[in-house]
């Protein structure tokens, strides 16, 4: 089957929906602050003749309608990384602010560790983890092209992630951009929707609790973890939201994103969840022309510390 | 020490490449035998590039791997247990210390000194990798930082190596890139 079929009943507009499914995505590139300004790099496209339009809804996201986003000075100097719109959205979630303590539990290949770091004026500490050394190495060479010096790089199981190597017991943020059925990444790769199956989400949703209940337990009172997935199965983003609220001290809070979407939904497959639920964001890939994509943004519970 | 006391394992410590330790502050902090110290380091990018203490002063210093040193602006961790802290900065503990691309490229902006800025043909066939002839350079021998005009100011692309009359580049092979000629 194609799991898109599924997902039919969640959207406004299932032909809208299935259409743009079927579209591929333009190449997409974000402005790295710590060693360009959106108009330096967008003198450098204008200078190289490099067609470029941004995206309308932050001004240091360009698309690139003649693709090869690699193939340009501002790539070879680090001033822009190739990046979907949407992949850009937790670390805007996420807020992170200079001489925060960050930790990105499911790092690799680096395009938020890096947006994190630009965001934080690479001042304080980012903290990189991935489970997979291979695609440790991307990251790497990511962090490097772009220039980042405040990323400690590590290779834990994030589920049992333990802060012993680190020079603090608790984190200011977390990032949970977690391993997922990857639906929404098929105007990209079209191989998910083949390779789909439902054990693969049940499997996945198991993995997915357990390392957003590892982020808030390695988050200090009063921080911020944001859980990400770039699936549209109920059961890999308000299933796992849900499981947090009854299992740890945390609430999901509303924030708002620059792109049009839809509240997360509290019933699915026979399943309800916590109302809260609808404060995290549906992306759906005919409202903006993007990726697919969730997102929602919890405060782990308890008084405020000051550091 | 005699080679019978070190073969003995007496107390002298040695670089560990597999694992991050930090820099000493002085030379005469040093414990590990050829171990740069941070003071040096600081040194070296002064007198090198000119590129002045005050760029360099926030951020920590640390080896791993035979004499390849890098620059870290976080908060200090455990060594042992970590993949990677900040970036590849320095490859000391040979005769002429030589500078990342990388870090050429963060931190290249505030050189003063031994920087050649190419033209537009000759900062693509830089970056594609080529040597070139260039005679026409009267500054020091050896590690330069290579810039370009870009965008209403210059900006370091590499490292390179300059030696009787060529300018080589040393931009590593990852890095590398055709790109086409951009008149400013």
């Amino acid at each position: 089957m194609n799991p898109l079929d599924r997902y039919e009943p969640l959207v406004d507009d299932v032909d809208a929906f299935r259409a743009a499914c079927d579209r591929p995505l333009p190449s997409v590139v974000r402005t790295n602050g710590i060693k360009a300004s959106p108009d330096r790099v967008r003198e450098a496209f204008e200078a190289a003749g490099v067609a470029h339009e941004p995206v309308g809804w932050h001004d240091g996201i360009f698309r690139l309608p003649d693709g090869n986003p690699g193939g340009n000075w501002p790539h070879a100097h680090g001033w822009t990384h190739g990046q979907e719109e949407v992949s850009a959205l937790p670390a805007l979630a996420l807020d992170p602010r200079p001489g925060d303590r960050v930790w990105d539990a499911c790092a690799a290949p680096g395009s938020k560790t890096t947006q994190i770091a630009d965001l934080m004026d690479d001042e304080g500490t980012v903290v990189a983890n991935d489970n997979n050394l291979g695609r440790l190495s991307a990251l790497r060479h990511n962090a490097e092209r772009l220039g980042v010096t405040n990323a400690i790089v590590t290779n834990q199981d994030a589920r049992n992630f333990s802060l012993k190597p680190l020079a603090f017991d608790a984190f200011d943020r977390a990032l949970v951009d977690a391993p997922c059925s990857c639906e929404g990444t098929c105007r990209k790769n079209p191989d998910v929707l083949e390779e789909w199956t439902l054990d693969h989400v049940h499997g996945v949703a198991g993995i997915q609790k357990g390392i957003l209940t590892r982020a808030i337990q390695a988050t200090r009172p009063g921080g911020t973890v944001v859980y990400s997935t770039c699936t549209f199965a109920p059961e890999e983003n308000e299933a796992v939201l849900d499981h947090a609220l009854a299992t740890e001290d945390c609430e999901i809070v509303e924030f708002d994103l620059p792109l049009e979407t839809a509240p997360g939904v509290t019933e699915w497959d026979g399943e309800t969840y916590d109302d809260s639920v609808t404060r995290g964001h549906r992306v759906y890939p005919h409202h903006n022309d993007t990726g697919g994509f969730f997102c929602a943004k919890l405060r782990v519970g308890g008084a405020e510390v000051a550091r | 020490m005699t080679g019978s006391d070190a073969a003995d394992g007496d107390q002298e410590p040695t670089n560990d490449g597999q694992r991050f330790d930090r820099l000493p502050e002085t030379p005469a902090d040093r414990e590990v035998a050829g171990r740069p110290s941070r003071e040096e380091v600081l040194d070296w990018w002064e007198t090198r590039f000119g590129i002045g203490r005050e760029v360099l002063d926030g951020y920590s210093f640390w080896e791993k791997g035979a004499g390849k040193v890098w620059v870290f602006n976080g908060e200090a961790v455990d060594p042992s247990r970590v993949e990677a802290i900040g970036m590849t900065f320095l490859r000391t503990r040979q005769e002429h210390w030589k500078p990342t691309t990388r870090a050429v490229q963060r931190f290249g902006e505030h050189a003063t000194k031994n920087v050649v800025e190419l033209g537009p043909e000759r900062a693509s066939r830089f970056l594609a990798g080529e040597d070139q002839d260039l005679p026409e350079w009267d500054g020091d021998w050896g590690y330069l930082i290579v810039s370009h005009r870009i965008a209403g100011g210059t900006a370091p692309i590499g490292v390179g190596l300059y030696l009787y009359d060529e300018l080589r580049s040393v931009v590593p092979k990852g890095s590398r890139a055709d790109l086409p000629v951009v008149e400013e």
